[in-house]
């Protein structure tokens, strides 16, 4: 696997705090602008970066990551384009992880062997592909897996104990808990639900669990870092974005600004948020 | 047209994985997963169960108005002046489509497995009619997503499901089509996954959907292929119907599939037209990718991005098509053309005018097909052509078209 995934979740294990993992949608609103909010994501604290590959059908998202992938989209992001963004990233950091997140049909029409050479060559370290279930683990888990790219699955309060081994059987890199049934950006649950439900996956794998859906604040990092090895935001500061852009879409000068304000809030929430001695 | 390959049978797909050679499968977001595979059980379970199929045969024949005619159209007949042709009558069922075949089928299975509140998607309204039927029928509560593209240019059925008891939620992410509107109800089971029970209208999804809505509606070509031996001797040299996602084109298909004389025919929306960017033949311009939970062919861009369907006809403008048909495209077994929105039209009216049936659009792509087919085939062939859906809801698109005061 990666050495740059593993080593981050080792380095923070030691500094004894969960990390913070941010989402964006690549090429949202533009590309010069996206690259820049992604250049910006680790200096305001973002541990492990999310980078969203927009797609016309995004059906387990919400409204707000939506919205991000047609500006992307209508901005001229494609997927050769998404993996020159990380490729463009790389020159100036190579310590980040950069997990690549999205829907299968774009990456099968790039071509499966294709798109894994291409994303190891721009240094990506992990894919969370939504519409791949362990049953469809041929189609580009197995294969990413052997290339040495991490297949991070999710984990949803639906996977019960029975189906919990068949998801976590190829996964790597961390373990992305869904805290509820619903798309992106719903409201988030009481954190103890949560830390019980963490504690469940942890009892099956020694990968970290990293806890997203609903994350917005602060306190909620905080609070949710209290059990997970690591906090998820994305619509939280997607919508910071889509807030910051002119009357015709375009970036502001508080595009960038306003999402590193967001981010280093976040940051001081897993900063504050102490792990169990138990770990 | 591809070259037919030699198989045993054509009718025992799909595997256990769902798939149909290598279309079909489950690309859905684990939080569905564990649903869809209950789903399964539950219909591997309702399958040979005696008292399922009884209340399924006793509601088709009650309910619905099972079976429905075979009826020879002899005008239309020497109107072209070649083959006979036959019009299976699914536009005689209750509510006005084959659509309700599924939706009982599906309805009993919702109930069988506890489910209290059910959700659908619908283009032109006929599933959502349908849907809101069964769900007034066994008394529960209905959701329906909606394009609000199709809210507009379907209002009779918006209103029909709104007097049956449905929530009609109309849908204006992306283009406000059917397929946003399939998006937004995966978006709903994904949120409601204890609750609730989806009716996919259509021969798409993930599997199990295809392959139980194509049985639930296999009924119609069970039907016509005795109903032809009954009334011919032999059976047909072609079967035609239109397709969009496919169901009613599946469900005439399937049990002809292994007659290897017979002619199998699905007819796409060719819009206004292959070259441009607005029509949604999926088999013919498209190609294979992976949506809405199925690998199937799409119309998408050289990113995977999907485009756009445009037909004059809600109910076939879907940028996809059932994995079956795919699969029988690839094999060579079915043929797939595409009939323009004008052609369509054109049979509409004189379909009309000859038999005094006014069909839906969707089936009128069948009938336009039929129109160029009939008069090169000889007297004593034979074709079937999937009647589908009544044209009452059409009369105000039509009308507009044609400049008529409604």
């Amino acid at each position: 696997m990666t050495a740059r995934m593993d080593k981050r979740f080792a380095d923070l294990a030691a500094e004894g705090r969960p990390a913070l993992v941010t989402y964006f949608m690549g090429g949202d609103p533009d590309y010069a602008s996206s690259l820049e909010i992604m250049k910006a994501l680790p200096k305001a604290g973002a541990d492990v970066i999310e980078l969203g590959m927009p797609f016309s059908d995004p059906m387990a998202d919400g409204p707000a990551i939506q919205l991000a992938g047609q500006r992307a989209l209508a901005g001229g992001q494609t997927l050769a384009k998404t993996l020159q963004m990380a490729r463009d990233f790389r020159k100036d950091d190579d310590a980040t992880p950069i997990v690549l997140m999205g829907y299968y049909n774009p990456i099968y029409i790039y071509g499966v062997d294709r798109f894994l050479d291409d994303a190891l060559e721009a240094g990506i370290d992990g894919l969370i592909v939504v519409d791949l279930p362990p049953e469809m683990d041929d189609e580009l888990c197995i294969p990413a897996v052997a290339k040495g790219i991490n297949f991070i699955r999710l984990a949803t309060p639906t996977t019960d104990e029975k189906r919990l081994p068949a998801v976590l059987k190829n996964t790597s890199g961390f373990v992305y808990y869904v805290s509820m049934n619903g798309i992106t950006g719903s409201a988030l649950p009481d954190p103890s639900v949560i830390g019980s439900a963490v504690g469940r996956i942890k009892a099956h794998t020694g990968l970290p669990v990293c806890v997203g859906f609903g994350v917005k604040t602060a306190e909620h990092a905080r609070a949710i870092g209290a059990s997970a090895d690591g906090v998820v935001v994305g619509t939280a500061i997607v919508n910071q974005i889509a807030s910051s852009l002119t009357a015709d879409g375009k970036a502001s000068a508080a595009t960038v600004a306003g999402v590193e304000t967001l981010v280093m809030s976040l940051a001081s929430g897993v900063r504050a948020s102490r792990l169990a001695a138990a770990e | 047209m591809n070259q037919p390959i030699n198989l045993n049978s054509f009718r025992e797909g799909p595997d256990e994985d769902g798939r149909f050679g290598i279309f079909g499968g489950r690309f859905v977001a684990e939080t569905l997963m564990p649903l869809i595979l209950d789903l399964q059980a539950e219909w591997n379970k309702a399958k040979t169960d005696p008292a399922f199929q009884a209340e399924l045969k006793d509601l088709g024949a009650h309910y619905i108005g099972r079976p429905s005619p075979l009826y020879y159209a002899e005008r239309l007949t020497q109107h072209l002046g070649g083959a006979k042709i036959y019009f299976k009558r699914e536009e005689l069922n209750h509510t006005g489509s084959h659509k309700i075949n599924n939706c009982i089928g599906q309805i009993l299975l919702a109930r069988r497995m506890g489910k209290t509140r059910i959700i659908a998607e619908t283009g032109a309204g006929q599933h959502g009619v349908a849907s809101a039927t069964v769900a007034a029928r066994f008394g529960l509560p209905c959701v329906v997503y909606m394009g609000a593209t199709d809210v507009e240019r379907q209002a009779p059925n918006v209103f029909r499901m709104k007097l049956l008891g449905a929530e009609v939620k109309p849908v204006t992410a992306g283009s406000g089509t059917l397929k946003d509107a399939m998006n937004e109800a995966l978006r709903d089971w994904v949120t409601n996954v204890d609750d609730t029970y989806y009716l996919i209208g259509t021969a798409a999804g993930p599997h199990p959907y295809p392959e139980l809505v194509r049985d639930f509606q296999a009924v119609i070509g069970q039907e016509a292929r005795e109903q032809i031996l009954a009334a011919e001797g032999r059976l047909p040299d072609m079967v035609i119907a239109a397709v969009g996602g496919g169901s009613n084109a599946i469900g005439i298909f399937h049990p002809f599939l292994d007659d290897k004389d017979v002619q199998i025919v699905g007819v796409e929306a060719g819009g206004k037209g292959l070259d441009g960017e607005e029509h949604c033949a999926s088999l013919t311009a498209g190609s294979p990718g992976v949506l809405h939970g199925n690998r199937t062919y799409l119309l998408q861009d050289a990113d995977g991005q999907i485009k756009e369907g445009h037909s004059i006809s809600a109910g076939l403008d879907y940028p996809g098509i059932g994995p079956e048909h795919a699969w029988l495209h690839d094999t060579g077994r079915a043929e797939y053309v595409p009939i323009m929105d004008d052609e369509a039209l054109e049979a509409f009216q004189l379909l009309t005018k000859l038999e005094g049936i006014i069909p839906a659009l969707e089936p009128s792509h069948a009938v336009a097909e039929v129109i160029k087919r009939a008069p090169k085939m000889r007297k004593d062939q034979i074709i079937v052509m999937n009647l589908s859906g009544r044209g009452d809801k059409d009369i105000f698109t039509v009308g507009k078209i044609l400049g008529m005061e409604l």
